[in-house]
């Protein structure tokens, strides 16, 4: 066996194709569902394709523990991980680590959505190249729905109504189980989408507007975040306030919410062969607040090239490969990964078979994004302060007012002069 | 008697019995301090290495500007990062830093809080847990090595197994509470601001008794057992014997286990970390010293959270050693 692989090796290098030297190089990526060995089935064909080898670094699926690790690794220099998979709201505080793609990539970077190229896109220098954009979707259970008589809820309102009578029904039916809605309500940065979201649909704006100014302490705001407040505890588990993505979808998939806010990769595990939800289940947009209009959270993952990787070039192969819309379309048919391609929106088999994704382009396209932009370096502290507010807030510390008041406080005494 | 001559060293035995002059007596007594000196500096030098250095550096950093990508560039600050008054220029301004921070001192609360109450009752049951293994019954030693289990789990594993045994949906724990009728509907214990706390301390407190246990037991080993046999043939009743003769005798190793014990407490922070990730109800002072550090970027304030934090326990290290030592002192 392995003598057999080291023959295999050896023929490798003897024949591989001249002017390129096979490099050993290696990826970071959180995971979420499937992510990893779906990654790792596109490494595979990049293997055979480039000559170079890739090997995986597994890190937890949230966000903001990764972000940690990547932040030392990087201010140390290390040289051991050449490509990163960066979350969409990184760019800004890692900007001086990562490699410009802006050069490299240059004949395709037209084919991507503008909105996120500019995302990621710090003081002219390309930071990161996009893997895949997010915009989270309103799951709801389609069996359910039809046997009470509902339609998909366009109000959160409407929303908080059925997801009450059916929850109270099925309960009163023997099925004990059964909540209304799941989302992601955890301290960490998944709760500052969906706040973000509940606070912007209902006209709360964005926590901190484009310009800089911090808008957080309004009325419709508090009123958003009120209205969370009641599901805790009445639709929504207690528990829900240390879920995250898996959490939630660990409740959905197991038949025991009528309705959850996630990303779309739980489109495509819900009707996998084991699920028992399979087929029973659609996704629409969000609703909308009162007097708003529906509101997703920007998300999304992009690649980005070490500044201290010593196989830079290899990386950016890497890199131009899982961007390509070939390995694109695979994840968006695969894991309903969206792309951050327009034209995979129209591709015909992705419309066949991922409606949902071919559905989403319009909602990638009004996403919401974070304030990472307007608040640079200090982001990750902005958002700590605000999912802290909204946990608290639903967990029944202080009501939305005194709390958003204090908020407002805080990122004022963050802020000081102006964002750094 | 013989326990007590074991414990001196033998050449300074040697040194009285042969009755030496007084010059040879010093120049040998110079060379044991010579001798002493050598052997302990290869361990004076590698604790300047790795304690002392990483301390002096934090504590400089703390006075800097230093964010984690300039380290080593950052210029001197002063006080800033403990104390600050910014003015705004229009009559209004406003302190900043550390100690103005009202999450440090959340955080500072919370340790102090989940410190002494997990030693507490780590110390009760390692104390009863040692007892009940020093007793002679059948299946002892088999009884021993089971009750380590939990200490010899990696904490951040037993953490995330009791994340799951606590999870409101899948969680065996309510699920056995609800079967018995104790509770009527799954309650969220690492998520409820009421319980999360209480989470944190029953698993800190599961995996952590053995090691008091284990620390206990050995001094309870120490005792002489014609001790307990000269109280039985006076007739003194077993809680007489245990209050009088057992805690007197095992005290030390008891302060010590507890000194421990206290020491990592103040410091905790992969089962926070783990268990109850960013909840601001059991926020650590090392976990507030950990955001600042690696996901804010405030380099420098983390830096001075981490002195804070070694202050705060170099402070109450040396105060439990002296209140102890008192005691002692009067016990004798």
């Amino acid at each position: 066996m392995l003598t057999r692989k080291l023959i295999a090796a050896l023929g490798m290098t003897v024949f591989a194709v001249p002017g390129a030297i096979a490099a050993e190089i290696s990826i970071v990526s959180g995971s979420v569902g499937p992510d990893i060995a779906e990654l790792r089935a596109q490494l595979d064909e990049f293997e055979k394709q480039s000559q170079h080898k890739v090997t995986i670094v597994e890190m937890p699926a949230s966000t903001t523990d990764q972000f940690g690790q990547y932040r030392l690794w990087l201010s140390a220099q290390n040289a051991d991980i050449d490509v990163y998979r960066t979350d969409v709201i990184w760019a800004g505080q890692l900007a001086q680590h990562f490699v410009d793609l802006t050069e490299p990539m240059k004949d395709v970077v037209g084919d991507h959505l503008p909105s996120v190229i500019a995302s990621q896109t710090v003081n002219g220098k390309l930071v990161a190249f996009p893997m895949f954009t997010d915009a989270p979707a309103l799951y709801y259970r389609t069996d359910l729905l039809e046997k009470y008589g509902k339609e998909p809820p366009k109000t959160w309102e409407e929303l908080t109504a059925t997801a009450k009578e059916i929850q109270d029904a099925e309960r009163a039916a023997g099925n004990t189980g059964m909540n209304g809605f799941v989302f992601q309500g955890a301290p960490y940065e998944g709760l500052t989408c969906d706040a973000l979201e509940w606070v912007a649909s209902s006209g709360g704006g964005q926590i901190v507007s484009p310009e800089g100014d911090i808008t957080i302490n309004n009325p419709q705001a508090v009123a958003a975040l009120e209205m969370a407040k009641g599901w805790v505890g009445t639709i929504a588990p207690a528990g829900v306030l240390a879920y995250q993505e898996e959490e939630s979808r660990g409740v959905w998939q197991t038949g025991n919410a009528v309705f959850m806010r996630n990303w779309p990769y739980a489109y495509a595990l819900g009707n996998g062969a084991d699920s028992p939800i399979k087929g029973k289940f659609e996704a629409v947009p969000l609703p909308a607040g009162s007097g708003g209009s529906s509101a997703a959270c920007l998300g999304g993952w992009n690649l980005a090239v070490s500044e201290y990787s010593q196989e830079k070039e290899a990386a950016i192969e890497l890199v131009r490969f899982l961007a390509a819309p070939e390995q694109q379309k695979a994840r968006a048919l695969g894991n309903a990964r969206l792309p951050t391609i327009p034209a995979l929106y129209e591709d015909a088999e992705i419309k066949e078979k991922a409606p949902l994704v071919a559905a989403w382009g319009q909602v990638v396209a009004a996403a919401v994004p974070r304030p990472s932009a307007a608040t640079q370096g200090q982001y990750n502290e902005v958002s700590q302060n605000f999912w802290t507010a909204v946990n608290e807030t639903l967990a029944g510390r202080g009501d939305a007012a005194s709390n958003l008041q204090r908020l407002e406080s805080q990122l004022r005494r963050l802020k000081r002069n102006a964002w750094k | 008697m013989a326990n007590v001559s074991l414990g001196v060293p033998p050449t300074e035995k040697a040194i009285e019995t042969e009755e030496l002059g007084p010059v040879r007596r010093s120049t040998l007594s110079r060379q044991r301090l010579r001798a002493a000196w050598l052997f302990l500096l290869p361990m004076i030098v590698v604790l300047a290495l790795v304690a002392g250095w990483p301390l002096l550096r934090t504590i400089w950093l703390s006075f800097t500007d230093a964010t984690l990508d300039t380290i080593g560039t950052a210029e001197f600050v002063g006080f800033r990062n403990y104390w600050e008054y910014v003015d705004y220029g229009d009559g209004t301004g406003e302190y900043f830093g550390l100690l103005h921070d009202p999450a440090w001192w959340g955080s500072v609360w919370n340790t102090v809080y989940y410190a002494s109450i997990s030693v507490v009752l780590e110390t009760i049951l390692g104390l009863v847990f040692a007892l009940v293994l020093n007793a002679e019954f059948k299946g002892r030693a088999l009884v021993r090595a089971a009750v380590l289990i939990p200490w010899a789990i990696p904490t951040v594993v037993s953490a995330k197994m009791w994340a799951w045994m606590l999870n409101d949906q899948f969680g065996i724990i309510n699920d056995m509470l609800m079967t018995l009728g104790i509770i009527s509907s799954p309650v969220a214990w690492t998520a409820n601001p009421d319980t999360a706390m209480w989470a944190v301390i029953m698993v800190d407190v599961w995996k952590t008794t053995p090691f008091m246990t284990l620390l206990i037991l050995a001094g309870l080993q120490m005792v002489p057992g014609d001790v307990y046999e000269a109280a039985k043939i006076d007739g003194i009743s077993p809680v007489k014997v245990f209050f009088k003769v057992t805690l007197p005798l095992i005290r030390p190793a008891i302060l010590v286990a507890v000194i421990f014990r206290a020491l990592d407490a103040l410091r905790v922070f992969d089962l926070i970390y783990v268990l109850t990730p960013n909840n601001s109800q059991t926020k650590t002072m090392s976990v507030y010293a950990q955001e600042n550090l690696f996901q804010f970027n405030q380099f420098a304030q983390g830096s001075a959270a981490s002195t804070f934090l070694f202050l705060i326990i170099a402070f109450i290290t040396l105060f439990y050693i002296k209140v102890a030592r008192l005691e002692f002192g009067g016990g004798k």
